[in-house]
């Protein structure tokens, strides 16, 4: 008894930190749960409840044990094997949304349920687009940040058990976030659709994920930092202010879900696509470069083609891409000024965009036999081509005379996929390849002749995806605009969705294969993990030395 | 306050900005450029490569 309250006494800082705060956070969820009268918030209150609750009785146990302490002369790879792991859960739950949605385009005899609500359209296409940006992206971006931020700055992970709030803290918004969306409670911002108190804990949780990030590369033995952190840095930081600006609502009720936005009109709309176009910008793409600048160096084993040019398509990306948003509002009630910005700074978006996809395809000098060789190689090498498509496409449709054709219509869809499923999930699916054999201390992946199928699987449903939404974009666009001679409109709405059955047919098959490539590859990495270990000079294989600690100083 | 209206805030905003961060952008760009930091960045871009702490495939 006495020994378990000598231990619990030497129990490190952060841990009773979080122990406490976990303690006063399913407090205040109970009293929220049992107070309020609104059924949408009750329900949430007790999702928070038990969250706190089995997170109080996990810290209770663990507190008496040693497992809380962290050894400062290892990297932290617990919290990133986590990651890896809800990544892929997260991918395949997303893009399985993602082909019912599209199966509900197809086939909405079928799968059109009016007996249940929750799976309808309306409350799915969040679901999904909310389940592959963040729970997907969100994911591989924590857990790629948390992994190259330590082997770049030479240090363990800032803040002892905070890493682990940071990741279990993100799947607590996830959760909350998806089942709201299927419960209807939505600010309808688009991204954004979860309410405040959802986007209350999510600054908690991102706060925390911004200071384990600073305090890692505050105690870095390396005296740069490398531009892989910049990117992930910028990332953080301005999904912070963007978070909590596009958020800033006032609650009907301090124990009611609903919520009003703070902006109105225009202004409002303003906010709204500063923030989407944003974090496209730097959820999507400064994330993902950051997984770019590190990854594929390191599997090429090749320097990075140009670090100058890395500082420079840094810092131009970043004050070009935070003014692009109004080009989501052409035609509308916002200045036409404002409209001009955005849509000029759309296109000046191209250089900064094409200079990192040079500098990311360039790195590759000299190993070049690679993407022969190495499927996962060519898997990263497709993203960032599927980057430098994208990114020449978006500033195109900026364009107002061609926003006028595209915008609304199943263009801006299949835009959206070719960066999304080429570019971020590419990106992605590479760094998890990478990663799986190195956390896991294997010495290789299970399978590369899966990887092989992934790939090409894969890319075949892209490529069906997007061609089909480029006729049907094309096709729907041409048809809104279309005139009889006596100056009515030539089709009815309803006319202009028949006639795009096929496409959206073709859609569902590429969002399927897309989909069947990811279980190959959550196969390929569970197999990969199964591998007997390579043999280990520590005592611990679970956990790395680092080498170059002493040889840095 | 009559100094103070709908345009004078814009023209700030707008020259004020354009100026601001095209000296920044240009800051940036000498320092990447800056020739005494050539040999560090060609340090740095091997970064990634030098932690060799486990086999890789």
């Amino acid at each position: 008894m006495t020994q378990a309250i000598a231990r619990r006494d030497e129990a490190p800082l952060d841990a009773v930190a979080l122990y406490t705060f976990t303690g006063l956070a399913a407090f205040a969820a109970l009293l929220a749960t049992a107070f309020t009268k609104d059924p949408s918030f009750r329900f949430h209150g007790y999702v928070m409840l038990t969250a706190f609750i089995v997170a109080f009785l996990a810290l209770t146990a663990a507190l008496g044990s040693n497992r809380l302490r962290s050894d400062q002369t290892r990297y932290a790879d617990g919290v990133i094997r986590a990651g890896v792991i809800a990544t892929m859960f997260w991918a395949i739950a997303g893009l399985a949304a993602g082909a019912l949605i599209a199966s509900q385009l197809s086939w909405p005899r079928i799968f059109y349920f009016p007996d249940a609500p929750w799976l309808n359209f309306g409350r799915l296409r969040p679901l999904h687009t909310s389940a592959v940006i963040f729970a997907f992206g969100g994911n591989a971006l924590i857990a790629t940040s948390f992994y190259v931020v330590q082997r770049t700055c030479r240090a363990r992970l800032a803040g002892g058990v905070w890493p682990w709030f940071v990741f279990w803290g993100y799947q607590l918004f996830i959760v909350l976030a998806a089942t709201g969306y299927m419960a209807g409670i939505t600010q309808s911002r688009e991204y954004a659709e979860p309410e405040w108190y959802v986007d209350i804990w999510l600054t908690i949780v991102w706060v925390a994920y911004l200071l384990v990030f600073l305090g890692t590369i505050w105690k870095r033995k390396e005296p740069h930092i490398y531009v892989a952190n910049w990117f992930y840095l910028a990332f953080i930081v301005t999904i912070a202010i963007l978070h909590l600006i596009n958020n800033a609502a006032v609650p009907v009720g301090l124990l009611e879900a609903k919520s009003y936005s703070a902006f109105s009109g225009v202004q409002d709309a303003l906010v709204q696509w500063w923030y989407g176009h944003n974090a496209v910008g730097f959820f999507l793409t400064a994330g993902f470069l950051g997984m770019m600048y590190y990854f594929v160096p390191k599997r090429v084993d090749r320097p990075v083609y140009s670090y100058r040019l890395s500082i420079v398509h840094f810092w131009s990306l970043i004050f070009i891409y935070i003014w692009a948003g109004p080009h989501h509002l052409h035609y509308t009630a916002l200045p036409q000024w404002a409209q001009t910005l955005g849509m000029t700074f759309s296109i000046m978006l191209w250089m900064p965009s094409w200079g990192g996809m040079i500098n990311g395809l360039m790195t590759l000098s000299g190993a070049w036999d690679k993407l022969r060789t190495d499927p996962v190689v060519r898997m990263m090498v497709v993203a960032i081509a599927f980057y430098g498509m994208a990114t020449f496409e978006g500033p195109l449709m900026s364009i107002r005379a061609v926003n006028a054709l595209s915008h609304y219509t199943d263009w801006t869809i299949g835009h959206v996929h070719s960066g999304a499923l080429g570019w971020v999930g590419f990106i992605s699916f590479g760094a998890i390849y990478c990663m799986v054999p190195w956390l896991w201390k294997k010495d290789r992946l299970y399978s590369n002749q899966l990887v092989e199928w992934h790939f090409w699987i894969a890319t075949t449903g892209i490529l069906l995806y997007i061609a089909a939404m480029w006729v049907s974009g094309i096709m729907e666009g041409l048809m809104w605009r279309e005139y009889t001679p006596q100056g009515y409109l030539a089709n009815a709405f309803v006319e202009t969705v028949a006639a795009k059955h096929i496409e959206n047919v073709i859609r569902t098959v590429g969002g399927l294969m897309y989909l069947s490539g990811a279980v190959i590859m959550a196969y390929n990495l569970w197999r990969t993990v199964r591998l007997p270990g390579v043999v280990s000079t520590t005592s611990s294989p679970a956990a790395p030395p680092m080498p170059a600690l002493a040889a840095a100083e | 306050m009559s100094g103070l209206t709908y345009e004078t805030v814009a023209r700030f905003a707008q020259q004020g900005g354009t100026v601001f961060f095209g000296l920044m952008f240009f800051c940036g760009l000498i320092y990447a450029l800056w020739p005494r930091h050539k040999q560090a960045f060609q340090r740095l871009a091997q970064l990634p490569l030098e932690d060799d702490e486990a086999p890789h495939v």
